[in-house]
C-alpha cells in the first residue's frame, strides 16, 4: 500500500516537471507570437527596411540568413561527411584517432562567441575576406562541423555489418560498398543531422557578430564579400541600437517570430525524415 | 593433380591475435559436390570457410600460415585480388542479409559493381538467377518491391540468387538455415542439391541431419583441428575417430 502511494507521488512529480517545461515553451511561443504577429504582413516579408528601420520590411535580412546558412552548409556538409566516413570506415583504431574523436566532440562544446573571435582573426583579418558572407559562412560552418560529423558517424555506425559483408562477398570493393550500400542506407540519419545543424546555424548570433553581420545595409548582398543583415543579429541590433526603440522593438518581435518559425519548420522536416526512415526499416 | 578438386587447404594455420584458431588443416573441396563442415560452436568451422573467400582478412590482427588453392592457384598469392576471389567464391550468411533495396536491385548490384551496364543483359541475368534460386514464381510480379518485405526463407533464396548472378563457381553457406522454419529449410536444402550439378558447395551446419541429407563429404572440426574428413556416408555410419562418433551421436556439442 505504501509502495503504491510512493509510486503515485513519484509519477505526479515527474508529470509536474513535464508541465513546467511545457509551460515555458508555451509562454515563449505565446509571447513571440502575440507581439510579433502585429508587424507580420506581406510587405514585411518582401520589402527592405525604410526610415531608419522603423518601417518597411525585413526581406534582405531573411535573404542574408539564407545565404549564410547555405554557405555554411556548402562548406561543412562535404567536409563533415568526409571526416565521418574516414573516421568510421577507414581509420585504424589507434590512440591518435581516439584523440581526434575526442577533439571533435570537444569542438562541439566550444562557446559560439569563441568561434566568432576565431573567425574574426582568421577569416576576416588573416585571410583578408573582410566582414562578409564568406567569413560568416566559414565561421558558422566550423560551428556546424562537429554536429554534422557526429550525426554522420552515428548514422554510418548504425548500418548493419551484415549488409557490408554481403556487398564485399559479391566482389564489391570497399569504396563501392561505402558508396552504393553504406551511404544510401545511412542517408536519412545524415540528413537529419544536417537539417538540425541548419536550424542551429540559422539562429546563431555570436559567430556572425564580428564576421558577417551589419546593422544596416542598403539593398541585397551582391557578392560573397558583401556584409549582410541576418535575423539573429538584426534582433539584437534592433533592441540595443538605433533612435526609435519602441518601433524597433515591434520589428524585433516580428523577426523573432520569423526565426522561430524557420527553426521549427526545419526541425519538423528532420522529424519527418526520421519517421520515414523508421517506417522503412521497421 | 586430380581434376575433380576445386579447392584445397594446405597446412592451414590461422590466428586471431595470439589465439590459434585453425591447426594444420588439410582438406579437399571436390568439384560439383557438397562438402559439409560440422563441429561444436567455436571449433573453427566458420573461420575456415571465411578463409575460402578471403573474408577473414577484413578482421584486424589476424594471420595465416599455409595456403588455400583454387583450380591449383594460391588464392592468397601476391598477384591475386581478394575482390576477384570473392566474386568467384560466393557466400550465403547465417542470417538473410538482403540490401535495403528492391528485389531487382539486390540481384543487379553484384553485376553493376563488376562493371556490367547493359540493361537488357542485367534484366535477363536477374530472371535467370531468380529462376535458379527457385524464387522467380514468387516474386516475378513484384521485382521492384523492397526485398525487406520478403519472408526469411525468401530472403535467403534471394541471397543465393544474388551470389549466382555474379557467376560464382563455389558457394559457401554459413549455417544458411539457422534462422529459418522447417519448410523454408527444406526448400534451401532442395536447392543446394540442385545447385551442386553446376556449382561447388561448402556448407557449415550445426544440424547433423542436414549434413547427412545434403552433403557428399563431411569434415568434422574440433577445437581448431580437423578430426576426420571423408564421404558423408562413411562419417555417419562408421567413423574412424571416437570423437567423431561421440559428436554425431550427440554425446557432446
Amino acid at each position: 500500500m505504501k509502495g503504491k502511494v510512493l509510486q503515485n507521488i513519484g509519477f505526479s512529480s515527474l508529470f509536474l516537471c513535464i508541465l513546467t517545461t511545457l509551460f515555458f515553451l508555451g509562454t515563449i511561443i505565446y509571447f513571440i507570437f502575440s507581439r510579433g504577429i502585429q508587424v507580420i504582413s506581406w510587405e514585411f516579408l518582401t520589402q527592405a527596411p525604410r526610415n531608419a528601420m522603423t518601417e518597411g520590411g525585413v526581406a534582405p535580412v531573411i535573404v542574408g540568413t539564407f545565404y549564410l546558412t547555405l554557405g555554411s552548409m556548402l562548406f561543412a556538409v562535404p567536409l563533415g561527411l568526409a571526416c565521418a566516413i574516414y573516421l568510421c570506415e577507414y581509420s585504424p583504431k589507434s590512440f591518435v584517432v581516439n584523440i581526434i574523436r575526442i577533439s571533435i566532440n570537444n569542438l562541439a562544446g566550444v562557446p559560439s562567441v569563441v568561434f566568432g573571435l576565431f573567425g574574426l582573426s582568421v577569416f576576416v583579418k588573416l585571410f583578408g575576406f573582410g566582414v562578409s558572407i564568406l567569413s560568416g559562412s566559414l565561421t558558422l560552418g566550423i560551428l556546424a562541423l562537429p554536429l554534422i560529423i557526429s550525426a554522420s558517424q552515428e548514422a554510418l555506425v548504425a548500418v548493419p555489418h551484415s549488409i557490408r559483408e554481403a556487398s564485399l562477398s559479391l566482389g564489391a570493393s570497399k569504396w563501392q560498398t561505402i558508396k552504393r550500400i553504406v551511404l544510401p542506407t545511412a542517408l536519412p540519419g545524415i540528413l537529419t543531422g544536417v537539417i538540425l545543424s541548419v536550424g542551429r546555424v540559422a539562429g546563431e548570433t555570436a559567430p556572425i557578430l564580428f564576421t558577417a553581420a551589419a546593422f544596416y545595409k542598403r539593398g541585397y548582398p551582391n557578392s560573397i564579400f558583401s556584409e549582410v543583415m541576418a535575423l539573429p543579429y538584426h534582433i539584437y541590433a534592433l533592441m540595443t541600437e538605433g533612435a526609435h526603440p519602441v518601433k524597433q522593438k515591434a520589428i524585433a518581435y516580428g523577426c523573432s517570430l520569423i526565426l522561430l518559425f524557420l527553426v521549427l519548420l526545419i526541425s519538423a522536416i528532420a522529424i519527418f525524415i526520421r519517421q520515414r526512415q523508421r517506417s522503412y526499416h521497421g | 593433380m586430380d581434376n575433380s578438386i576445386k579447392m584445397y587447404a594446405d597446412e592451414v594455420n590461422f590466428f586471431y591475435g595470439k589465439t590459434h584458431a585453425l591447426k594444420d588443416i588439410n582438406l579437399n573441396i571436390y568439384k560439383n559436390h557438397v562438402t559439409a563442415i560440422i563441429g561444436p560452436s567455436g571449433c573453427g568451422k566458420s573461420t575456415f570457410i571465411r578463409l575460402l573467400n578471403r573474408m577473414n582478412e577484413l578482421v584486424p590482427n589476424t594471420s595465416l600460415l599455409g595456403g588455400i588453392y583454387m583450380d591449383g592457384m594460391d588464392i592468397f598469392g601476391p598477384s591475386v585480388d581478394a575482390v576477384e576471389i570473392r566474386r568467384q567464391v560466393g557466400m550465403v550468411f547465417q542470417k538473410p542479409n538482403p540490401f535495403p533495396k528492391s528485389i531487382f536491385d539486390n540481384i543487379s548490384y553484384g553485376l553493376k559493381v563488376n562493371g556490367i551496364k547493359d540493361r537488357l543483359f542485367i534484366e535477363e541475368k536477374v530472371e535467370w538467377s531468380l529462376k535458379k534460386a527457385a524464387l522467380w514464381p514468387e516474386v516475378k510480379d513484384r521485382l521492384h518491391d523492397s526485398a525487406l518485405r520478403l519472408s526469411g526463407g525468401q530472403q535467403q533464396r534471394l541471397c543465393i540468387a544474388r551470389s549466382l548472378a555474379v557467376e560464382s563457381e563455389v558457394i559457401l553457406f554459413d549455417e544458411p538455415c539457422a534462422s529459418l522454419d522447417p519448410i523454408s529449410t527444406a526448400k534451401i536444402e532442395e536447392l543446394i542439391t540442385e545447385l551442386k550439378k553446376e556449382y561447388t558447395i561448402v556448407i557449415v551446419t550445426h544440424n547433423m541431419q542436414q549434413a547427412a541429407r545434403v552433403s557428399d563429404y563431411t569434415a568434422f572440426f574440433l577445437m581448431g583441428e580437423l578430426i576426420e574428413f571423408g564421404k558423408t556416408q562413411d562419417i555417419f555410419t562408421k567413423p574412424n575417430d571416437p570423437k567423431t562418433e561421440a559428436y554425431i551421436t550427440g554425446r557432446f556439442g
